[in-house]
C-alpha cells in the first residue's frame, strides 16, 4: 500500500525563532539610537550594557524554550520581546522629554519589571510541565481572581488613582491586581466550562428559534455579569468591566457552540452599559468625548483625546521619526495613550506595523487554540489570546475612537509592571499550551502487514466536538 | 469546538481591521483638518520651531533665534540688548504670538514665509537645506540710540532721530522699556507674568511704542513750525511783519482769550515778527497766524508733512491728526499745538526734518537691508519722497528762524560748540492738573542736516508741572544730535 498523502514532519522551528528574537532585538536597538539621535543628537551611552542584557535575557528564554518546551510557538516570543523593547524605547523617549533618564526614570523601572517579567515567565515554562495541571486549580483560580478583582476596594491598600481604583499600594510598590485576575479568571473559565459544557449546550428551552438555556445553568454567567457590573461601579473601571465580560461570553460560545449565549451575553452588557449611563456621570462624559472630542464642552472635561488624535495626525502617513515629534504633550503617553505616541513618529505606516504585531500575536493564538487536543487547552489558549485582542481593540479602539475610551493597558508597551507581568505569564501559558499543540502525537507503532488483527489494540478513541 | 474557533477567529481579524480604518481615517482621511484645527499645540510649536531671522543693528544682532535642542521648541529667541531696543524689535513670544515691533510687522520676512523669499524657499527645499527666515539688518545707529535712551534716563516718553536726506530712523527709544525675553521665554507662567507686567496700566504700559504709537500726544508748541510753514506759504506773513502779539489773544466766543504763557506781551506795541515770535514761542502771535489762515489751510499744510496718514516703517505708524470741524477759536488753539491735535514723536522730527531738507518731506524707514541665511542682500530700502510740504525757499527762512530759537531763545539748552543747530521746543498742556509733556525737536548741522531729531519727556518728567520743553527735552536732543555727527 502506497501513502498518497504526505505527512508534515513536525519541526520544533527553534532557529527560525532565534532568528526573529534576533532581528527583533536589533530593531528595538536601533530603534533606542533613533530615538537618542533624535532628542539628543548622541547614540545612548549604556547601548552596549543595556543592549547586551536585553539580548541576554531573550536568548536565556530562547534556551529556556529549546530545553522545556521545543515545539513551542516560533513567533510568540519574538512578538514580546519586539512590542516590549518598542514599548521601553517610547517610554524613554516621553522620559526624555520630561528631562527623566536613568534607573529611577520610567524607561529604567519598566526595564527591571521586563526583567523580572520574563525570569517569572520562564520559571513558569519550567515548572509548568503541562497546562492540563492548571484544570485542577479550577476554583483555586476562581476565588484568587475574585480576591485580586476586589482588593483595590480594601480601605488603606487600595487607591484611586486617575478616578479609578484599581490600585493596590504596599509600601513603595504599586500594583493592579486586576492584570493578574485576567489570567487566573482565564483558567478559571476554562477549567469550569469544560466541566460544564454539555449540560449547559444541550439542555434549554426553543424561543424564536434560539435555544436558551435554563436558569439553573445561567448562574455562573450571572455571577460573571454581576461581578463585571461591581467592578464597573466600584472601581469606576470600564475597561476592565468589558475586558473580563467579553472573555466570558467568548469563551461560552466556544465551550457550547451555541449562539443564544452570545445574543443573551451581548443583550445584558447593552443593557446595563445603558443604565451606566444613565446611571453615572462619568460614563455620560466618556461618550460625549468620544462623539465629538473637540467640541468646548468635551474640553472642558479633557483634551486628552483632542491631543491623542492631534499628535496622530501630526504623525501622517510617514511619522515624523522617532524622537522627533511631540508626543509628550498627550497626558499619559507611556501608558494609554502610548499608541497615539507611536502614531505620531512611526505614522501610519508604524500603526499598521504594531496592530499585523498585535493580530499574529493573536492568531498564532488562536492557531494553538485550534491545534491542541484538549479542551482544557482549547478554552484556554482561546481565552488567552482572545483576551489579549480584546484588550487591544478596547485600548487602542478608545484612543482612535471607535468605542469610548475606557482605560486599560496596551499589552506588552504601556508603562507598568504589572501589566508587562501579566502580559509575559500570559504568554509563557501560550508557549506551553502551543508545545503541547504542536507536538506530534507518541508515535504508533509501525504495524506489521501480515498481523491485521491487532489494528484494534492501536485505535485512538476520537471524540467529536 | 472548533466551529466557534473559526468564526471567532473571523470577529477578532474584524476588530483589527476596525483599528486600522479608524488609524488610517485619523491619520491620512482627517490629518490635515486636525493639523488646522485652532487650538492644536503642534501646529503653533512647529511654525515656531523655525530657524528665524536676526534682526540687526550695525554687525550686532539685537534679536536673533537660538538653537534649543533638548527643548520641545527647537529655538530659543534672544535679545541680546533687550531693553534698549525693546519697541524696536517687539516680542516673539509661543503664547502671545509676534508683536510689539519688527517681530510682528516683517513677521513673514523674518520666518521666511514673505513672498519676496519664495524662490529661496523652493531652492532651499530642492537642495535639502533647512527653510530659514531673512535677517533685517536696522538704519539704526547704536550710538544716537544709546545716547537717546542714557540722556533721556529713567523719565517716560520717547526719542525718534532720522536722517533727513532719507528718511532713515537713525534712532527710536520709548521709555519705559520692557525685557522681550521674558516674552520669549519658553516658560509659560514667566510669559504669562511679563505679559501682565509691560500692559499694565501701573506701570505705565512699557509695551506700547511711545515713538509711533500708543495715545498720540499733543505737541504744543512744536507744532508752531507746521503754522509758520503754512502762514509763509500761504503769504500771510513774510518774516519781517510784524504781526499782533498781545499778552492775550482775544478769542470769538471765549471770555479766557489765549493767553502768553507769562503773561506778557511778545514785542513792543503788543506786535513782533515771526522769527521773534518763533524764538520765544509766542502764543497769541502763532494763535492769530492760525486764524488768518484758517483751519482748512492750516489742516492741509499739516497734511503735507505727513499728518492724517497710516505710515509703515514697516511697523505701524499712528497716523498723527488735526481736527477737523474747528471755529476760529479752536483753530487759533490749534495752531500753538492744543485743542485735539494729537502727533508722534516721529511725526515731529518728520516735521523738523522736511525744514531740514529744503521741504521734502521722506518716508521714514527702519529696515536698510533684507539679507538671506547666508548674508546676501535680498532687498535693499530706497529712500522715498513722501511730499513736498513747503518751498526750497521757505524752508531756508524757517531754518534760520529755528536757528535763531536755539541761538537766543527757548531752545539754548541744545546749544553745540561748533554746530549749528535749529529747533523748536513745546510744552504741551494736558489740562486736568496733570505737569505738561516737554517736547523738543531739532536737525543739524543747520547749513548740511544730518540728523532731526524730536524727543517727548512725558507729563515733565523730573520737572513735574516746572517743565519746560527747552529745559528738559532739549539736553536729550542734543545728546542725539552729537552722537550722529561725532560718529
Amino acid at each position: 500500500m502506497t501513502t498518497t498523502v504526505a505527512t508534515l514532519v513536525p519541526r520544533t522551528r527553534r532557529n527560525v525563532e532565534l532568528l526573529l528574537l534576533l532581528v527583533a532585538v536589533g530593531l528595538v536597538l536601533l530603534a533606542w539610537v533613533n530615538v537618542d539621535l533624535g532628542v539628543r543628537e548622541t547614540v545612548p551611552a549604556q547601548l552596549l550594557t543595556v543592549g547586551g542584557g536585553l539580548l541576554g535575557l531573550s536568548l536565556a528564554f530562547h534556551l529556556v524554550i529549546r530545553w522545556k518546551a521545543s515545539y513551542a510557538d516560533p513567533v510568540l516570543l519574538p512578538i514580546a520581546t519586539l512590542l516590549n523593547g518598542f514599548g521601553l524605547v517610547m517610554i524613554h523617549r516621553i522620559d526624555l522629554a520630561g528631562g527623566r533618564d536613568g534607573l529611577d526614570s520610567n524607561a529604567g523601572k519598566q526595564l527591571v519589571w521586563t526583567a523580572l517579567s520574563v525570569v517569572i515567565a520562564a520559571t513558569v515554562v519550567v515548572v509548568l510541565r503541562d497546562h492540563r495541571l492548571l484544570q485542577r486549580k479550577t476554583f483555586t483560580a476562581m476565588a484568587l481572581g475574585l480576591v485580586l478583582l476586589l482588593l483595590p476596594l480594601v480601605p488603606f491598600l487600595g487607591t484611586e488613582i486617575y478616578g479609578s481604583r484599581i490600585w493596590i499600594r504596599l509600601g513603595p510598590l504599586s500594583f493592579q491586581p486586576g492584570e493578574i485576575a485576567k489570567l487566573t479568571i482565564t483558567v478559571f473559565f476554562a477549567g469550569y466550562l469544560v466541566q460544564a459544557r454539555d449540560v449547559l449546550s444541550l439542555a434549554g428551552r426553543k424561543v424564536l428559534g434560539f435555544t436558551f438555556p435554563r436558569m439553573r445553568d445561567l448562574g455562573p454567567i450571572l455571577v460573571a455579569w454581576v461581578v463585571s457590573i461591581l467592578v464597573l461601579v466600584a472601581e469606576k473601571d470600564l475597561g476592565s468591566s468589558l475586558l473580563f465580560f467579553g472573555l466570558f461570553v467568548g469563551m461560552l460560545y466556544i465551550a457550547t457552540e451555541r449562539t443564544s449565549w452570545v445574543v443573551l451575553g451581548l443583550l445584558m452588557f447593552a443593557g446595563s452599559a445603558y443604565v451606566a449611563y444613565l446611571l453615572f456621570g462619568h460614563v455620560q462624559e466618556r461618550v460625549m468625548l468620544w462623539l465629538d472630542p473637540f467640541s468646548a464642552s468635551s474640553l472642558a472635561v479633557s483634551d486628552q483625546i483632542a491631543k491623542g488624535l492631534m499628535g496622530m495626525a501630526a504623525g501622517g502617513l510617514f511619522g515624523t521619526g522617532l524622537g522627533q515629534g511631540r508626543p509628550w504633550l498627550v497626558a499619559f503617553a507611556d501608558s494609554d495613550f502610548i499608541f497615539p505616541s507611536f502614531g505620531e513618529e512611526l505614522g501610519l505606516f508604524g500603526v499598521f506595523a504594531l496592530l499585523a504585531l498585535y493580530a499574529i500575536f493573536v492568531e498564532r493564538g488562536l492557531r494553538t487554540a485550534l491545534g491542541v487536543r484538549d479542551g482544557f487547552g482549547k478554552l484556554l489558549a482561546f481565552g488567552l489570546s482572545f483576551s489579549v485582542a480584546l484588550q487591544c481593540f478596547v485600548v487602542i479602539g478608545g484612543v482612535t475612537r471607535v468605542i469610548p475610551l475606557t482605560g486599560l493597558t496596551t499589552p506588552f508597551m504601556s508603562q507598568g509592571g504589572s501589566s508587562l507581568l501579566a502580559n509575559w505569564t500570559l504568554m509563557a501559558l501560550l508557549l506551553r499550551i502551543s508545545d503541547q499543540a504542536r507536538r506530534p502525537v507518541p508515535e504508533a507503532k509501525p504495524l506489521p502487514r501480515d498481523e491485521p488483527g491487532r489494528v484494534g489494540e492501536n485505535t485512538e478513541v476520537v471524540r467529536v466536538r | 469546538m472548533n466551529t466557534p474557533l473559526r468564526r471567532i477567529s473571523r470577529f477578532v481579524a474584524l476588530l483589527f481591521a476596525a483599528l486600522l480604518v479608524s488609524s488610517t481615517v485619523i491619520q491620512f482621511v482627517q490629518a490635515p483638518s486636525i493639523d488646522a484645527r485652532p487650538g492644536n499645540t503642534r501646529t503653533t510649536l512647529d511654525s515656531y520651531s523655525r530657524d528665524r531671522g536676526s534682526i540687526i543693528v550695525g554687525d550686532t544682532p539685537i534679536a536673533r533665534s537660538v538653537a534649543t535642542p533638548r527643548d520641545q521648541i527647537a529655538y530659543q529667541r534672544t535679545y541680546p540688548d533687550a531693553k534698549l531696543y525693546s519697541q524696536v524689535t517687539g516680542y516673539f513670544s509661543v503664547v502671545y504670538g509676534a508683536g510689539g515691533g519688527l517681530e510682528g510687522s516683517a513677521d513673514d520676512l523674518l520666518a521666511g514665509t514673505a513672498d519676496q523669499l519664495f524662490y529661496r524657499r523652493v531652492t532651499d527645499v530642492l537642495t535639502g537645506r533647512q527653510v530659514s527666515g531673512a535677517s533685517l539688518r536696522l538704519t539704526i545707529d547704536a550710538k544716537a540710540q544709546e545716547a537717546a535712551d542714557q540722556a533721556l534716563g529713567d523719565q517716560r516718553g520717547a526719542v525718534v532721530a532720522l536722517d533727513p536726506r532719507t528718511g532713515a530712523i537713525l534712532a527710536m527709544v520709548s521709555h519705559p522699556q520692557y525685557d522681550p525675553n521674558q516674552l520669549a521665554s519658553h516658560d509659560g507662567g514667566t510669559q504669562q507674568k511679563a505679559w501682565t507686567q509691560d500692559n499694565s496700566a501701573a506701570s505705565y504700559q512699557p509695551i506700547v511704542n511711545r515713538a509711533i504709537g500708543g495715545n498720540l500726544y499733543p505737541p504744543g508748541s512744536v507744532f508752531k513750525i507746521v503754522t509758520a510753514a503754512a502762514a509763509l506759504e500761504n503769504g500771510v506773513v513774510t518774516p519781517q511783519t510784524q504781526i499782533p502779539a498781545p499778552a492775550r489773544l482775544d478769542l470769538p466766543q471765549t471770555s479766557v482769550g489765549l493767553p502768553n504763557e507769562n503773561g506778557q506781551a511778545c514785542g513792543a506795541n503788543d506786535r513782533t515778527t515771526l522769527q521773534h515770535a518763533l524764538e520765544i514761542s509766542c502764543n497769541t502771535a502763532m494763535g492769530y497766524l492760525g486764524m488768518q489762515l484758517g483751519a482748512d489751510r492750516l489742516g492741509a499744510e499739516a497734511e503735507k508733512f505727513g499728518f492724517g496718514q497710516t505710515l509703515r516703517v514697516p511697523t505701524r505708524v499712528s497716523p498723527s491728526a488735526f481736527p477737523t470741524d474747528l471755529d476760529q477759536a479752536q483753530t487759533a488753539r490749534a495752531a500753538i499745538g492744543q485743542e485735539s491735535v494729537r502727533v508722534t514723536p516721529l511725526q515731529v522730527a518728520m516735521v523738523a526734518a522736511a525744514v531740514a531738507n529744503k521741504g521734502v518731506v521722506m518716508k521714514p524707514y527702519l529696515v536698510q537691508d533684507v539679507l538671506a541665511s547666508d548674508l546676501s542682500t535680498i532687498d535693499e530700502a530706497q529712500p522715498e519722497q513722501l511730499g513736498q510740504a513747503m518751498s526750497e525757499q521757505t524752508a531756508a527762512t524757517l531754518t534760520q528762524m529755528l536757528i535763531g530759537v536755539v541761538q537766543q531763545g527757548t531752545g539754548t539748552p541744545a546749544q553745540i560748540p561748533g554746530v549749528q543747530v535749529a529747533g523748536k521746543t513745546g510744552t504741551a498742556e494736558q489740562g486736568n492738573g496733570k505737569p505738561p509733556h516737554a517736547w523738543f525737536t531739532a536737525f543739524a548741522p543747520a547749513n548740511d542736516p544730518k540728523v532731526a531729531v524730536a524727543v517727548v519727556v512725558e507729563d515733565g518728567g523730573n520737572a513735574g508741572s516746572e517743565a519746560a520743553g527747552g529745559r528738559n527735552a532739549g539736553p536729550v536732543a542734543k545728546a542725539v544730535i552729537e552722537a550722529v555727527l561725532n560718529r
